[in-house]
C-alpha cells in the first residue's frame, strides 16, 4: 500500500463545492499518479470510480455506493464507512475501508486488494473473480456466493450460506460460520495455506491476527461441471 | 408495490427516512431536517412522497384526525362545525394543501365511524393522539414545498419517497400507510403474496383502500396488533408470513421500529448521536443532519427488529 513513486503534490477536492463527476473526470484525465484528498463525501455515490492510474486517494468521511469501483492501479483509503458495492469489479490496486462496508463489497472484483477494518455485510465478495478481500470484522450472509477465483479472509464470523455455489476462490474464516452454502466445505489448512493467508494478512497490514487461527473453506466441486483431474487443461 | 428487483446491487427504488429527536431543543427543527432527508432520497422515489409526524398531542379524551380530499377542496370549516355538533367540540381545521387535521373531543374510533358514514368522499389519512400523515403524488421536493413540511415540529417523523413499479401513482397509493391509531408504515421493497394475504385479512375484517402491496403489510400489522400482539411480535410475524423483500419503518406514538427481510435486498442505514436517531435508505440522507460526521452509523442486520422510543416497543 505504499504511495506511488512519482507522486505529485496533493490535490484537495471538496465535494461540498465540487461534483463527483468533476472529481472523477480529473482522476481519469490525470494519467500521472496523483495524491488526492477528498473531503465532505457525505455519502455520495460513485466516488473515485474507474481510475486507471496509480493515484493515491484519501477520502475523509463516509461514502455511498460503488466507491472505487472498477479500480485499476490506484490506492484508495476511506476514513469512514462505505455503502453498497465498494471496489466492485476492481481490476487491481488497493482499497482500504477504515469503517464498515455495506453489501456486495468487492463484487465481481478481478484483482487487487480490498481491506475492510470494520464489518462487511451481506454478499461480501459475491462472484469474486480474482481479487483478495480481507475483512477485520465479520461478514453477512451469502458472502463469496459463486466466487470463482481469489480469496476472502474473514477475521471475525461469517453469516449464513458462506460460499454457496463456490468455484475456486479460497475462503479463510477465523471465527464461526453460521452455515455453509451449497457445495462449500471445510478443507484442511495445510502449510501452504497458512503461508498464503499470512501473506494476505501482511499485505492487509493486520499483524495482530495469527494465520494459524483460521479455518479454510472451499468448493466440494460437486455442483459445477469441473473435474479436478482435468485441472491442467483449464 | 414500491421498488423493483434489487438483485445483487440493491436497486435504487423508493426511499425511507426516519428521524427520532432525543434532545427537546431540536424538536422545533424536525420538519426542516426531515425535509432535507427527503430531498436526498428524492431520486430513489420521484413519483410521490409522504410523511408521518408525531407532534402536539391531543388532550386526554380528544383525538387527532388527518383527512385528505380530492380537488376541489371541500369546505373544511363546515366539516369542522359538523364535527363540533356531532361530538360537542372540535378544533378549527388546520389545512395543509389537500389535507386537513382536526382535534375532536371524542375517541378516534367514534370519529372514524362518523366520518365514513357522513363523509365517505374524504380519505382518512391517520387517527390517534399525536400522528399526522401527509402525502401526495408528484415530486418529493414539490410535496415538501406545498405542504410546508419544514415548518412542522415534533418528537419524531417518518418519510417516504416512492418509485412505483406495479400499482398506480396516486396519493392513495403513496406512503405512509396508517396501520391503526398512532401507527403507520413505510415500505421499500415488494411483496409477492399480497393478493392471498389481502383476501385472508379481509376475512378478518381489515379494510383496504387500494391494490397496493405495502398497504397489505400495513393491514397485516393492524390485524396482529388487534389480536393483542406487541409491535415487536407483529413485526416478527412478518418474517414468517410475508413473502418478498422489504425494509419497513413503523411509526408509533413513542418512536419508531425498523425491520429488514432476511434476504436484505433493500438497503438501510442507521445512525445515532446524543441528539437524534435516524434511519434512511442511504447514508447521504443522514449526512445532512447536524453532527452526522460524529454519529455512530451502522447497517441494521436482516431479520432483526430495531426500535427506539420513550417507552419500549414490546
Amino acid at each position: 500500500m505504499a504511495a506511488p513513486d512519482a507522486i505529485q503534490e496533493a490535490l484537495s477536492v471538496d465535494l461540498a463545492t465540487e461534483s463527483v463527476r468533476a472529481l472523477n473526470q480529473r482522476l481519469h484525465s490525470d494519467l500521472e499518479p496523483r495524491r488526492v484528498q477528498v473531503i465532505n463525501p457525505a455519502g455520495r455515490h460513485s466516488i473515485a470510480v474507474g481510475m486507471a492510474a496509480a493515484h493515491d486517494v484519501e477520502i475523509d468521511g463516509h461514502v455511498g455506493y460503488y466507491c472505487a469501483g472498477m479500480n485499476q492501479h490506484a490506492t484508495v483509503r476511506v476514513h469512514g464507512n462505505c455503502g453498497v458495492g465498494v471496489a466492485e469489479n476492481m481490476m487491481s490496486g488497493t482499497v482500504v475501508v477504515e469503517g464498515s462496508a455495506s453489501q456486495s463489497a468487492a463484487s465481481s472484483a478481478r484483482g487487487g486488494l480490498l481491506v475492510v477494518h470494520g464489518d462487511a455485510s451481506a454478499r461480501c465478495g459475491i462472484s469474486l473473480k480474482g481479487a483478495e478481500v480481507v475483512v477485520r470484522g465479520s461478514v453477512g450472509h451469502m458472502s463469496a456466493f459463486m466466487a470463482q477465483k481469489g480469496s476472502l479472509v474473514v477475521c471475525g464470523d461469517a453469516g449464513e450460506a458462506l460460499g454457496d455455489s463456490l468455484y475456486e476462490a479460497r475462503l479463510y474464516v477465523r471465527g464461526s460460520v453460521a452455515t455453509l452454502g451449497a457445495d462449500c466445505v471445510e478443507k484442511e489448512m495445510r502449510a501452504e495455506h497458512v503461508e498464503h493467508l499470512s501473506q494476505l494478512l501482511e499485505r492487509a497490514e493486520l499483524d495482530d491476527v495469527p494465520a494459524s487461527e483460521f479455518r479454510r473453506y472451499g468448493s466440494a466441486r460437486e455442483l459445477y461441471n469441473f473435474h479436478v483431474e482435468n485441472l491442467g487443461s483449464y | 408495490m414500491c421498488g423493483g428487483q434489487g438483485g445483487v446491487y440493491s436497486g435504487c427504488m423508493c426511499g425511507i427516512a426516519g428521524l427520532y429527536i432525543k434532545s427537546p431543543a431540536m424538536e422545533a427543527q424536525l420538519g426542516e431536517h426531515l425535509s432535507r432527508m427527503l430531498e436526498q432520497l428524492s431520486f430513489r422515489g420521484p413519483d410521490s412522497a409522504g410523511v408521518a409526524f408525531y407532534r402536539d398531542p391531543a388532550p386526554a379524551g380528544s383525538c387527532k384526525i388527518s383527512l385528505c380530499a380530492a380537488d376541489p377542496a371541500p369546505d373544511w370549516a363546515a366539516i369542522g362545525d359538523q364535527l363540533t355538533n356531532a361530538f360537542g367540540g372540535a378544533s378549527p381545521p388546520r389545512v395543509r394543501a389537500s389535507h386537513a387535521m382536526f382535534v375532536v373531543e371524542a375517541e378516534a374510533e367514534r370519529v372514524q365511524g362518523w366520518l365514513s358514514e357522513h363523509h365517505p368522499e374524504l380519505r382518512l389519512m391517520s387517527a390517534g393522539s399525536s400522528i399526522e400523515i401527509y402525502k401526495q403524488a408528484g415530486p418529493p421536493v414539490e410535496f415538501v414545498r406545498r405542504f410546508q413540511i419544514e415548518q412542522l415540529d415534533g418528537s419524531h417523523a417518518l418519510g417516504h419517497t416512492r418509485m412505483a413499479t406495479e400499482s398506480r401513482v396516486t396519493t392513495e397509493h403513496s406512503h405512509p400507510f396508517s396501520t391503526g391509531l398512532d401507527l403507520c408504515l413505510v415500505h421499500n421493497g415488494s411483496l409477492s403474496n399480497h393478493n392471498r394475504l389481502r383476501r385472508n385479512l379481509r376475512r378478518e375484517g381489515i379494510h383496504f383502500q387500494t391494490d397496493n402491496d405495502s398497504e397489505v403489510a400495513a393491514g397485516y400489522l393492524t390485524w396482529r396488533l388487534r389480536e393483542g400482539e406487541s409491535l415487536e411480535q407483529a413485526l416478527e410475524g412478518c418474517l414468517d408470513d410475508l413473502d418478498g423483500f422489504y425494509t419497513f419503518a413503523v411509526g408509533t406514538s413513542d418512536g419508531f421500529a425498523v425491520l429488514r427481510d432476511p434476504i436484505a435486498c433493500k438497503p438501510a442505514v442507521m445512525a445515532e448521536t446524543d441528539e437524534w436517531v435516524a434511519m434512511a435508505s442511504e447514508y447521504r440522507a443522514i449526512a445532512v443532519l447536524p453532527g452526522a460526521e460524529q454519529a455512530v452509523a451502522w447497517e441494521p442486520e436482516p431479520g432483526r427488529v430495531y426500535s427506539w422510543g420513550r417507552a419500549p416497543v414490546a
